[in-house]
């Protein structure tokens, strides 16, 4: 699931949080710290996580450095996920 | 000792010529904030001190001497005077915080052009209102965010030059777009400064608006006098200082002591270009060494959150000021910072209009947690009895906060809308739209926005701006929007939407919503809930009814309903 689930969320900021010639970002990518991702548009990326996962990520484990990359933010859904099975 | 000394003291013996003599003006002089910030103060021997120390997110790092800002704010003035830019003209700053928004702004105020921040998480419809409106000649941009000025370019018959400062040589500029690199321009030594005087337009700040469009708040270079000192005052800003004021100078806050008071004042201070987290900020106190922070309840409340184990792994004993701006300051706040970092945050009000600090708490006044605190000196503040218009003259009573519109960086006009400004005096009161009440030693308590006005970490958001945003949305029928409150952001918006027949409520179709207007307005303005309703309240007349959805949100009593239609 990890490979599918960091593809999506990838693609998903992208799509949603830069511009078309923007430089492409890696999984790795710091998306709150690096500016890609403020603080308010984090929300609409969790809510995306939870529509898409239908997971609920409690607001205190929203924090900017858990949606500071990809790879974090696959990290936190993945152990959502695994809490609803 | 503090620089502002006895308070009651100052108030006793106050005159704005005590500002005028400190930096060596005299009325009819010219007056031009670009050279004070940065000319004035190599003259005064301390070109070689550090001026700016920037660090960008991906740990670059700049350091600028007060020569190094005079010679790049002459270059960029040359640049922009080489393009054909005349006095007065509008230079929109659309950047991140990079060194080019805070040296582009001086030199632009060099030329006697117009500074016009806005902050570059805009969406290009944001965008478009506040270039449309302001007739900008100039857009100072990075390769980043020239798409969202591409798209509106179309309807921009005004835009003659899109300057941006990242180009990387290669890729081919577009129509009206030039390139522009400070780095590999040859320093000018030597600029005509503008003989720009007390009452020359400096900078124009877009604010939101109750109804209609967002207002272009005109400032002038005469501001120059009551921000260095209110910044001298208040923030208690010293020669040996390293100061962070964390706003973004597309706020006013972000220019007024951002960029002029400090500069003016020839303080060392610090940028860190990147997004909030706790750890990145106290590591940047640390590593910067910072001794005065400047910053807002939004931020503070996240640090809060972020608990008290994370301030302890780091030194941030070289702190010996704090304050706060943008939306009250609550008691716990002033209570945790006591305690985490031994000193309490200086709560400090004022607004886009009024230019500078008017009310607030000072260095060495006993500090009220939770209260604004008292009106700087030569500011006249009361509360006025909102049907009467005249100050209550017993205290404890919620009135309007209203000042005597008669201090130096006070704004000069809306841009464009003489009627505007107009509304917002009474009885000879500039009305500010919050509410307060006084206690009886003379403290502001503030009690709320007097207006459907939405304050969301700090930032004014137009319901009527998000409404009309809404309504361009395929599925929105009709929408209202009001604040729900927020633990760490005050207050978010909440928009109650109604949909267009074939159109469903749907979780897909609400996070469609909220990045419509995200990518549209700016992410201060996304709804943060949106909840699909099969009508709204309306008057009879066919008016929404926001108070009815504000006073449920708030819990609050619904009040008086007769206008209400039958469903």
């Amino acid at each position: 699931m990890a490979e599918e689930l960091k593809k999506v969320v990838l693609d998903y900021v992208t799509k949603e949080y830069l511009e078309d010639d923007s430089e492409p970002i890696t999984y790795d990518t710091p998306l709150i710290s690096g500016g890609i991702v403020d603080s308010f548009s984090m929300v609409s990326l969790k809510r995306f996580l939870e529509n898409r996962y239908q997971i609920q990520i409690p607001d205190d484990q929203a924090t900017p450095e858990a949606f500071d990359s990809v790879n974090k933010i696959v990290k936190l859904v993945e152990e959502f996920v695994a809490k609803k099975k | 000792m503090s620089n502002i000394g006895s308070y009651d003291e100052r108030v006793r013996n106050f005159n704005w010529e005590i500002s005028e003599k400190e930096i060596g003006y005299k009325p009819g002089d010219v007056i031009n904030i670009g050279w004070y910030c940065t000319d004035r103060i190599c003259e005064l021997g301390q070109a070689g001190k550090t001026a700016l120390i920037w660090e960008g997110h991906t740990g670059a790092e700049k350091t600028y001497t007060y020569n190094d800002i005079r010679l790049a704010t002459n270059t960029i003035g040359a640049f922009l005077r080489g393009l054909g830019l005349e006095p007065g003209e509008r230079v929109c700053l659309f950047l991140d915080r990079i060194p080019e928004l805070y040296l582009g702004f001086l030199g632009i105020l060099k030329i006697g052009a117009i500074a016009q921040p806005l902050f570059s998480a805009f969406g290009d419809e944001a965008l478009f209102v506040r270039l449309s409106n302001a007739e900008t000649s100039t857009v100072i941009t990075q390769k980043k965010h020239a798409p969202k000025v591409r798209k509106i370019l179309g309807r921009l018959p005004h835009l003659k030059h899109i300057v941006i400062v990242d180009h990387d040589g290669v890729s081919p500029l577009r129509d009206r777009e030039v390139a522009f690199s400070l780095e590999k321009s040859t320093p000018v030594e030597h600029l005509d400064i503008h003989p720009t005087t007390a009452e020359s337009p400096s900078v124009l700040h877009y604010t939101s608006g109750t109804t209609g469009l967002p207002k272009g708040v005109q400032h002038v270079h005469y501001s120059l006098i009551s921000q260095y000192l209110t910044a001298k005052w208040v923030l208690d800003l010293r020669d040996d200082d390293v100061y962070w004021c964390t706003a973004d100078p597309g706020w006013v806050t972000g220019t007024s002591y951002g960029i002029i008071a400090p500069f003016a004042l020839g303080v060392t201070q610090c940028v860190l270009d990147a997004g909030f987290s706790a750890e990145a900020w106290y590591k940047w106190i640390e590593k910067r060494r910072v001794t005065m922070w400047y910053s807002a309840p939004t931020a503070i409340r996240s640090l809060m959150k972020a608990g008290d184990g994370l301030v302890a792994k780091f030194d941030l004993s070289r702190l010996r000021h704090l304050a706060s701006v943008g939306e009250p300051l609550n008691s716990e706040a002033v209570v945790w910072s006591r305690k985490v970092f031994g000193k309490p945050f200086y709560d400090t009000y004022w607004q886009t209009e009024t230019g500078c600090i008017v009310i607030s708490n000072y260095p060495g006044m006993e500090v009220r947690p939770g209260s604004m605190g008292k009106p700087f000196p030569g500011i006249t503040g009361t509360v006025l009895d909102p049907v009467k218009n005249e100050p209550y003259t017993t205290h404890g009573k919620i009135g309007l906060v209203a000042l005597k519109f008669d201090w130096p960086s006070r704004m000069r006009t809306y841009w464009n809308n003489p009627e505007a400004f107009e509304k917002k005096f009474r009885a000879g009161w500039y009305i500010t739209g919050d509410r307060s009440k006084l206690d009886a030693e003379g403290y502001f308590w503030f009690a709320g926005r007097d207006d459907d006005i939405i304050n969301t970490a700090g930032h004014l958001v137009s319901p009527f701006e998000v409404e009309s945003a809404l309504l361009e949305h395929p599925a929105v029928a009709e929408s209202a929007v009001v604040s729900k409150p927020d633990p760490i952001n005050l207050e978010v918006v909440k928009a109650f939407v109604t949909l267009k027949p074939g159109f469903t409520p749907s979780q897909d179709l609400d996070l469609e919503i909220m990045n419509f207007i995200r990518k549209k307005l700016s992410p201060l303005a996304m709804p943060q809930e949106i909840e699909f309703v099969p009508s709204l309240p309306k008057t009879r007349s066919g008016k929404i009814m926001r108070r009815i959805l504000h006073a449920k949100e708030w819990g609050e009593e619904i009040g008086d309903v007769s206008t209400l239609e039958d469903d």
